[in-house]
């Protein structure tokens, strides 16, 4: 599992990982791109797009990748066939992948956060995020929210129904550097220029820690199990539970031979890969992976039937991108406010009220207790209701 | 140095030969398992338009009638047989499982009023425009036998229909007063009157055995009580009632088919006020029957459609219509809870699944528990505005459809001129009536 990739030539790597966290694919500055499966070490393709690549990510399954080239965003069989170039998509410098609403959202140049669905093809909302050049992204994947991280030290929270941003937050002095969210989407770890790497809670958004680092971190990365790995300079610092404590001594440090561009932890593994100048490295960290997968989300041991009867499945329970919000479970609220509405219009139209309580009339006795005081003491047991 | 890392062998995952099941291990943490509103409403959303794509309810139409179909009854042992009466005084014996018919007699000349089947289902009854009562036979006639009623009665006036009690060996007839007839006389045992007006249908309780209710010509509906040989009570409504149909799960509710475009659930103990207002016809509702389960019930219009209502709320799940099949006279709800059969103006009865969705058949295991996930689902979201539009969304005849729009309007213009009275009068002076009060004029003991 520990194991070393030297290519030197090709410019350092970006690095992205399927969600079953079986295959890898690796992305060069200088055009060279490959998937593998890192299990069994067996190369699916290796190409060279001869163009500039910002980014690289998995699409739903290890059948499709996109790479952020140069001009334009360009899709690719896992043989390494080009199945798309995408033009609309133009100087994208991040992408992540949210898996459950089949949307790749990508991060331009100019300040576009772009969202593509790909199991129609279409660009489902493009919103002018007005923050300048967008390199720092992240996703919660609790929610599907988007985070983009500013030049100005702000956070902001995006998603593709709204043009405005849902939240913004003030992180850091100066610029961000590097965004994590981790998977139960409570938490947020932020890098910035003024070399402090804080830790927020993301549903009240507190600052939870702080930790001044003698060299600022250039990449952030949660594990599956609350695992925080920084990359300051060519060293890797790993830190186990960020939340509740950030100790000036981390759990794991690594030295690595260059700078790293890319830094992610391998799903259900104990591993971190960290792409950089002189290739990858993949690098063991005990405790950073869930150790029970689920196999009807991700399967890590799926044949090719199982993948494709997932791949159906999941496409018919593809989410709508209307229903990312901050709370994904708002579908499961009563909704007060139109309830609250037609009450009041039923009121209007009918002239009264229909679900009003009506005033108590006693009923009549036979033997007795009819009389004005036996009704009157019946009023009076049932009297304090009307106080409430 | 050794460390402690995760580290799976592949032959504990994957299976070990072809023919072995795959390997699935689960991990029910939520934080595996994100989205969980979203994609269930997602499936919801799925499901709810997956029953409309697979909601043909028609499945065939007996044809063989000369003449118009006015009276149909159900076999009490059989659910493949089927009863029918024409109004050229024909009765046709229908096989449902091969869909044709088993035998035709001639039973009368004239119209057939009424049939019933005897609890035993060894015989049945019919009566028509020749004033006669006639029992039959079940089974066919031997080669070479000729069909003969076992038995005919003679009556003075016309019958218009007939009801079999549910456990006994008696019979009630209605037409010009209700008598109640023992099987082996040929006159009544008694005669319950109770107004001067004639009465068309007649049914006996099927829990309370010993209850009749009966609907006349003068709007009323009158219960009776058979060994106190007295009607019990009545109530009048605004417009004559059709027909009425027991609960067969409920001892007191009946469901009474009225002309004003409405049923009314009632129990029997307090008539002052209906249980339900069905609304959602828009013309005379000529034949009401109910399920067995006692749930829902199904009601023929003179509009030409059938309409299924389930019995607690006030308006139809299910409208069921052709564009061959005309006013609708009679109709029934087969025993085992899955068949609606109509029978209408124009000689055909027409045999339709009671859940337009539903697979027939024997379904496997798994079949069964997807369907019962997204019928769950579809219950947990049935309000949200997107699935509540889709699960109600119906197909109507454009004469229906004008219909509907216009009866909105009008019921709309009535409501404000009443809301415009009340606002320049006298507060007080004009009452809320409520929905269920308005329709009733009175009740008599």
């Amino acid at each position: 599992q520990h194991f070393e990739l030297r290519l030197e030539q090709f410019g350092p790597y970006r690095l992205d990982y399927t969600r079953p966290g079986r295959h890898l694919l690796l992305g060069g500055r200088r055009g060279h791109v490959a998937a593998l499966d890192w299990h069994t070490k067996t190369l699916m393709c290796e190409i060279n797009v001869m163009e500039t690549v910002a980014d690289v990510a998995w699409l739903h399954a290890e059948t499709m990748f996109a790479v952020a080239q140069r001009r334009w965003l360009h899709v690719y069989d896992n043989q390494g066939l080009e199945l798309n170039c995408l033009k609309r998509f133009a100087g994208v410098l991040r992408m992540q992948f949210l898996p459950y609403h089949f949307l790749l959202a990508t991060a331009s140049d100019t300040g576009f956060l772009q969202y593509l669905d790909v199991s129609v093809g279409k660009e489902v909302a493009a919103t002018c995020t007005r923050g300048g050049r967008l390199a720092v992204m992240a996703q919660n994947p609790a929610n599907a929210v988007v985070h983009l991280g500013h030049s100005n030290g702000t956070v902001t929270l995006w998603s593709p129904s709204v043009k405005e941003p849902l939240a913004r937050a003030l992180c850091h002095r100066g610029a961000v550097r590097a965004l994590a969210v981790d998977r139960t989407g409570t938490y947020m770890a932020t890098a910035g220029l003024d070399r402090q790497l804080r830790v927020w809670d993301l549903r009240t958004y507190r600052p939870l820690q702080a930790l001044v680092l003698p060299q600022g971190a250039a990449h952030l990365d949660f594990s599956q199990r609350g695992a925080l790995a920084a990359a300051c300079g060519d060293v890797v610092q790993v830190y186990r539970e960020a939340a509740r404590e950030l100790p000036r001594k981390p759990y794991l440090c690594h030295r690595l031979p260059q700078p790293p561009r890319g830094l992610r932890f391998c799903p259900y593994e104990d591993v971190l890969g960290a792409g950089h100048g002189a290739g990858f490295t993949s690098l063991l960290v005990p405790g950073a992976g869930e150790a029970n997968f689920d196999a009807l989300e991700d399967n890590p041991y799926r044949s090719r039937k199982q993948r494709q009867e997932w791949e159906v499945k999941a496409l018919l329970e593809k989410i709508p991108a209307e229903l990312i919000t901050l709370d994904p479970t708002h579908l499961d609220r009563v909704d007060t406010a139109s309830m609250e509405q037609k009450r009041r219009e039923k009121i209007e139209r009918l002239g009264f009220d229909p679900d009003a309580k009506r005033k108590f009339q006693p009923r009549r006795k036979a033997k007795g207790g009819s009389s004005a005081g036996g009704l009157l003491r019946r009023k009076r047991k049932v009297a304090h209701e009307q106080q409430r | 140095m050794r460390v402690k890392v995760l580290s799976r062998n592949p032959d504990d995952y994957v299976r070990e030969t072809k023919l072995d099941l795959q390997r699935v291990p689960r991990n029910y943490d939520p934080v595996l398992h994100p989205f969980e509103v979203p994609r269930e409403y997602t499936r919801a959303l799925n499901a709810t338009k997956l029953e409309r794509v697979f909601a043909k309810p028609f499945l065939s139409s007996l044809d063989g009638h000369r003449d118009g179909v006015n009276c149909m009854a159900k076999h009490p042992k059989s659910l493949s047989t089927v009863l029918s009466g024409a109004c050229d005084g024909e009765v046709k014996i229908w096989n449902l499982t091969k869909q044709q018919c088993i035998r035709t007699l001639q039973a009368h000349e004239g119209f057939v009023r009424g049939m019933c089947a005897r609890f035993c289902g060894t015989s049945f009854f019919t009566v028509g425009d020749d004033k006669t009562v006639k029992q039959w036979k079940m089974e066919s006639p031997e080669y070479g036998e000729e069909e003969e009623p076992i038995h005919t009665i003679l009556g003075k006036t016309v019958y218009t229909g007939i009801d079999h009690h549910w456990k006994e060996a008696v019979f009630a007839t209605c037409g010009h007063q209700v008598d109640i007839w023992d099987e082996q006389r040929t006159s009544p045992m008694c005669s319950l009157t109770w107004g001067f007006d004639s009465i068309s249908s007649v049914k006996f309780n099927p829990i309370e055995a010993y209850l009749l209710g009966s609907c006349a010509s003068d709007r009323n509906i009158v219960l009776y009580d058979m060994r106190q040989s007295t009607p019990l009570k009545k109530v009048i409504l605004k417009m004559r009632t059709n027909t009425l149909c027991w609960n067969p799960m409920e001892a007191f509710i009946f469901t009474a088919a009225n002309e004003d475009y409405n049923l009314y659930t009632f129990d029997m103990r307090f008539l002052a006020s209906p249980v339900m207002v069905h609304m959602d016809h828009v013309s005379a509702v000529l034949d009401v029957d109910y399920s067995p389960t006692g749930k829902e019930f199904v009601s023929a219009s003179f509009d030409k459609s059938i309409r299924i209502f389930p019995v607690d709320k006030g308006h139809s799940r299910e409208i069921y219509h052709t564009k061959r099949m005309q006013h609708v006279i009679t109709v029934k709800w087969t025993s085992d809870n899955k068949y609606i059969l109509c029978g209408s103006d124009e000689m055909n009865i027409r045999l339709w699944k009671a859940n337009a969705s539903e697979k027939l058949g024997v379904l496997t295991p798994r079949e069964k528990a997807a369907m019962n996930y997204n019928q769950k689902l579809k219950e947990k979201f049935q309000y949200h505005p997107q699935i509540k539009r889709i699960a109600r969304h119906r197909h109507l005849p454009k004469s229906i459809f004008c219909q509907v729009k216009e009866q909105r309007i009008m019921k709309e213009a009535r409501r404000r001129k009443e809301q415009n009275r009340r606002k320049h009068s006298k507060p007080g002076s004009v009452p809320f009536v409520s929905e269920k009060k308005k329709h009733i004029v009175a009740v008599v003991k």
